[in-house]
């Protein structure tokens, strides 16, 4: 699973909103093509932790690195750094005035400057793939919310990143709705991908993770293999958490 | 009312006069507006300050106070403002070649006064995309210029053109001022003309010089509502 050097380390991150503490010296490191799931609390500080790796988010202290390189200041450098990286948004975030198949090419033509006959090859294959390839000229608002996210994951793969981060994906969602995203997310998992995956799907934390990173007041309280967290928690915090979200 | 007959030609000249220029400060109002609403969005904080600087200058002085500033002023600083003389649109806008320069300081006074306005009509359109869409671009690698050129400009050109509309209504109405400010033979001057010069009586002329400018604004109005119309059946 994890081999070389770490993909992504964050070392004693903090970040504040006003007053407020959202990241509270938060170190982490993700391995190449290790899948860590992010879960805590509502106001933890996980999805902030999420988009602070590709810098949508800049942090007050602390360094965070990305395949070896500091992550850039903003400019041209961080656009390079953030094609890198694969994001998936809670409100999928889709071009609304484009259609699936131009989300999906937009970045690799206009960044990558790649030829758009074979992007859209490439974009029809990664539909297909996410299951949706009969929707390619359809626009965003036609779609449902499911197949919207689908389709932001292959936005976000048509870049070919070297690491997928996912806010909170089926946040948004109806609960018939959650299963096909979450299988996409599953077998990407298997194909090797490295990911961060903010939710609070306990069920794919528990069969796709390599790792669950537990967070609550803007602390990283506890970090463990799947099994091992669900079975034997050993904060007090991360106890009382799975207590009153798994009793129902 | 005969001097509506009568004088018809001068009536026509100054509807003439005031569609050109109204015409020529739209174009630099829209293209400067632009600018300034491109560096009142960047992401480099001396350019923003920049952008906010020139609004908060030109959208609170007076437009007179504006045109003072380029009759007097620009003399004053040696320019005839002769870059405006820009061969081939001074054939079709012959004021622009002039040796007198009064018109292209007028024209000068209500782009720069107007772009105040187009900066915020468009921010404004800018600012009803969801923030969410340039996040997204941002998250793909997009530049700045490329996440406004591909994603952000595309959606909010709906949401500006109608209170852009609305700016260059007022412009046309503010073209009224430059009469007073050495440009002659506009629609407003017109009216100085006829009245003192000529002798004619003043309603009449008044509301001769009233129908040019209906001319102008009423047609344009009607064409917003009906994009208005049309955007909110899109929605």
């Amino acid at each position: 699973m994890t081999t070389g050097e770490p993909l992504i380390v964050l070392d004693g991150v903090n970040k504040w909103f006003g007053p407020l503490h959202v990241l509270d010296d938060v170190s982490l490191s993700v391995g190449r093509g290790e899948v860590v799931v992010v879960i805590g609390p509502s106001g933890s500080g996980k999805s902030t932790l999420c988009r602070t790796i590709n810098r949508l988010e800049p942090i007050n202290s602390g360094t965070i690195t990305f395949d070896g390189t500091p992550l850039p200041a903003e400019g041209k450098a961080l656009a390079k750094l953030r094609s890198e990286v694969g994001m998936v948004f809670q409100s999928f975030n889709l071009f609304a005035h484009k259609t699936i198949l131009e989300n999906v090419t937009l970045g690799p033509i206009k960044v990558r400057k790649e030829k758009p006959a074979a992007v859209r090859e490439r974009g029809l294959a990664l539909l297909d793939r996410v299951g949706i390839a009969n929707q390619a000229d359809k626009y965003p608002a036609q779609l449902s919310g499911g197949q919207q996210q689908r389709a932001a994951i292959a936005r976000a793969l048509a870049m070919q990143p070297k690491a997928m981060l996912f806010d909170e994906p089926t946040s948004a969602l109806d609960p018939e709705m959650v299963g096909e995203v979450l299988d996409v997310m599953t077998s990407l998992a298997r194909d090797g991908m490295t990911m961060v995956v903010v939710t609070h799907e306990m069920g794919f934390a528990r069969h796709a993770a390599n790792r669950v990173v537990f967070m609550a007041d803007g602390q990283l309280v506890e970090e463990a293999p799947p099994a091992e967290f669900f079975a034997n928690p050993r904060s007090e915090r991360a106890k009382d958490f799975l207590s009153k979200i798994l009793t129902h | 009312m005969s001097v509506l007959i009568d004088k018809f030609d001068v009536f026509a000249g100054g509807f003439w006069l005031t569609l050109q220029i109204c015409f020529l400060a739209a174009i630099g109002a829209l293209i400067l507006g632009a600018v300034v609403a491109v560096l009142r969005i960047s992401p480099v904080p001396p350019l923003r300050a920049l952008g906010t600087a020139y609004v908060t200058v030109f959208r609170n002085l007076p437009l007179t106070v504006v045109m003072f500033f380029a009759a007097f002023g620009l003399p004053a600083l040696g320019s005839n403002a002769n870059f405006l003389r820009i061969p081939g649109l001074d054939a079709v806008f012959s004021r622009l070649g002039t040796d007198l320069p009064y018109f292209r300081f007028a024209l000068i006074a209500l782009s720069l006064y107007t772009a105040a306005f187009v900066c915020e009509a468009l921010r404004s359109g800018v600012n009803a995309v969801p923030p969410g869409q340039a996040e997204a671009a941002r998250s793909l690698g997009l530049t700045f210029g490329q996440n406004l050129r591909y994603v952000v400009l595309p959606q909010s050109w709906k949401a500006s053109i109608v209170p852009l509309g609305s700016v260059i209504i007022a412009m046309i109405k503010n073209s009224a001022l430059v009469g007073f400010f050495g440009v002659i033979g506009d629609l407003s001057q017109t009216a100085d003309q006829l009245t003192s010069a000529g002798g004619y009586a003043f309603i009449p002329v008044a509301i001769g010089i009233s129908v040019g400018y209906l001319i102008m604004t009423v047609p344009l109005g009607a064409l917003l509502d009906r994009i208005e119309k049309r955007q909110a059946v899109a929605r």
